[in-house]
């Protein structure tokens, strides 16, 4: 048995004010840290929640995005005629052709600043297609008519966007009868109306993509070949989870380096804080630990206790930091979308596993500060410890 | 039979471009089951020679055994587990672990023993109990008079049954009071226990109190008396 860890414990409350600024340099560093991954985390849910596996996109061959692709009406009815397709409880396959733009719309709290929201036009089979989009407020708009549903993450950001408003872009005027939610998904910072409306306004008789729910979602690959070699068209298909996963991959991780880059710097900080502070226990605790190593406890277990220590006091620090970061989670912000240039707005995600690796990091800090401190506190010369 | 066999024992500092030499090829023998006073001037060599024998310091030259054990050649390792077996020390000041109770305080050398709790308890209830403090268990040492303290260290001292007791000037900071204390309690030890105890002392009161005196000047051992010889 070893130093027992009531003597850190204990040691750690005799010297509060040191052990608290040690602490809390810990906690700041931790709070940004799990902060930072919070918006990563958030942004890629918000686009892995976008697709799902059941779905196949289609887009022209060789377009990355839905923006560079172009698929004719010829296009459309040859998937939708494809056994591969699944079919409606009234018969028809679930297949929707969809336009896909970005519209610049002023800002709610700065009508200087614009951003491009995504108006995407769907047939209306895209209602089912996506079984995760439903209407949270109104009604679906009408076939023929310039009606347009919005996205609910988006209707606190733009002016013009409440139910029975009218929102100009495209030239025209349409109304918004209804809000809609879409499982935390992107789909939640689009708009959305009817496809044949928004073609003649936006970019003529073409389709962006085409999603459509396949008959056996374990089929995707026999799907994806036929589809693929299909001598009438030219597209490439894509699993609808895996292009969103993929959507957010550049952003997702340019904001996890950001995290670990920033944080990285702030816990040099922190560290050589916990190296302060633990330098100073060991110094005035010198008598204590001629005393140890006197009665026999290994300079090894010196320096296991004073390492213990220093990671006591980190993970109070990452504790702290924990209880500071939590109020962030589901707070909505939103950033552009570096793969599709549109607005994406979602919710910080502070998970349990973040918590965790906040604390781990914390304990990093903790111990990487605490190991140069410990290892003197270990190398004591034990007469010169007791003089 | 010698319990501690010096010989020939050279100890040089170096103190930036002085050299102290403390021993130049002493030699003695303390006895088991003895109670031996080490006396003599500051800067004699008594407590450097107490920190031989504990093997908290090593000899420039010369052997050190204490029953039967090399201590000069040991690692600092080895020198640690044979501490924890064999060896009871007790400092002038600053024994104690101010954040522990007087029990824990005395419980820490069980701990590197296999000893169970429950094994472990009892022995901190005898040793303070052999003190007189068994009514002090939950004490603080800020709560402790300087004689409870050095009492408590002594207590800490003898809970694992060391073979060797030694004290660098236990009563140094003690009133006399204390001190009569602490040093009625030594002799005790001694006799009634059976304990070899060596103890570092500048006052003749605490010298009266062992069986031997060895009396050290410049690092060489000037005089050996048997108390009451």
């Amino acid at each position: 048995m070893k130093i027992p860890l009531v003597y850190n414990v204990r040691s750690v409350l005799q010297r509060p004010v040191s052990t608290a600024l040690t602490a809390l340099g810990i906690a700041l560093v931790v709070a940004v840290f799990i902060g930072m991954l919070a918006l990563a985390s958030g942004f890629r849910t918000a686009l892995v929640r976008t697709g799902s596996d059941r779905n196949v996109l289609v887009l022209r061959r060789g377009a990355d995005s839905e923006l560079s692709s172009g698929l004719s009406r010829e296009t459309a009815s040859i998937l939708a005629a494809s056994p591969h397709v699944a079919t409606g409880a009234d018969g028809h396959p679930l297949v929707s052709p969809e336009v896909y733009v970005l519209i610049p719309l002023p800002k709610i709290f700065d009508t200087t600043q614009v951003a491009n929201v995504v108006a995407r036009g769907v047939s209306d089979r895209a209602w089912t297609v996506r079984s995760n989009v439903r209407v949270v407020a109104g009604r679906k708009p009408e076939s023929g008519r310039s009606e347009i549903c919005v996205g609910q993450r988006i209707v606190p950001r733009f002016p013009h966007t409440g139910i029975g408003e009218t929102l100009r872009f495209a030239g025209r005027d349409w109304g918004v009868v209804c809000h809609f939610a879409a499982g935390g998904s992107a789909f939640e910072s689009e708009i959305w109306g009817e496809n044949e409306q928004f073609m003649p306004v936006f970019r003529g008789q073409v389709f962006q993509s085409i999603t459509m729910r396949l008959s056996d979602p374990g089929a995707f690959d026999e799907a994806k070949r036929s589809l693929e070699t299909d001598k009438r068209m030219t597209v490439d298909v894509h699993r609808e989870s895996d292009f969103y996963v993929q959507q957010s991959q550049l952003l997702g991780r340019l904001l996890r380096v950001l995290a670990f880059l920033i944080t990285g710097i702030m816990a040099i900080g922190a560290v050589f804080g916990a190296v302060n502070t633990m330098y100073a226990a060991v110094a005035s605790r010198a008598p204590e630990i001629g005393v140890l190593l006197t009665l026999g406890f290994h300079p090894r277990s010196v320096l296991a206790s004073f390492l213990l220590e220093s990671a006591i006091i980190a993970a109070a620090g990452g504790a702290a930091g924990c209880l500071f970061a939590l109020p962030i989670n589901g707070i909505v912000t939103s950033t552009t979308n570096w793969a599709s240039f549109s607005e994406i707005a979602f919710s910080f995600r502070v998970t349990p596993g973040l918590l965790l690796t906040g604390l781990v990091f914390a304990v990093v800090m903790g111990v990487l500060g605490g190991f140069f401190p410990a290892r003197r506190a270990a190398r004591v010369p034990v007469v010169q410890a007791i003089r | 039979m010698a319990l501690v066999q010096i010989r020939d024992v050279y100890k040089t500092f170096q103190r930036d471009t002085q050299r102290i030499d403390v021993f130049t090829g002493l030699s003695l023998d303390v006895a088991q089951g003895s109670f031996t006073a080490l006396m003599g001037p500051s800067g004699s060599g008594k407590s450097t020679l107490l920190n031989l024998i504990a093997g908290l310091d090593r000899p420039t030259s010369g052997t050190v055994r204490v029953a039967g054990a090399d201590v000069h050649a040991m690692s600092a390792a080895q020198l640690a587990a044979w501490r924890a077996r064999h060896i009871g020390f007790v400092f002038q000041q600053l024994n104690l672990l101010p954040v522990l109770t007087a029990y824990q305080n005395v419980e820490l050398p069980l701990l590197l023993t296999r000893l169970s709790k429950q094994e472990r308890a009892e022995r901190v209830r005898v040793a303070l109990g052999v003190v007189a403090l068994d009514d002090r268990i939950h004490h603080y040492p800020r709560q402790l008079s300087g004689g409870q303290e050095q009492r408590v260290a002594i207590a800490r001292a003898i809970v694992a049954d060391p073979t060797l007791i030694l004290l660098d000037e236990p009563t140094g900071q003690l009133d006399a009071k204390s001190s009569q204390e602490v040093l009625t309690l030594l002799q005790r030890l001694n006799s009634e226990f059976g304990k070899t105890v060596v103890i570092v002392t500048h006052d003749a009161h605490a010298a009266d109190k062992a069986k031997t005196v060895l009396h050290l000047e410049k690092g060489a051992l000037i005089e050996r008396a048997a108390v009451g010889a």
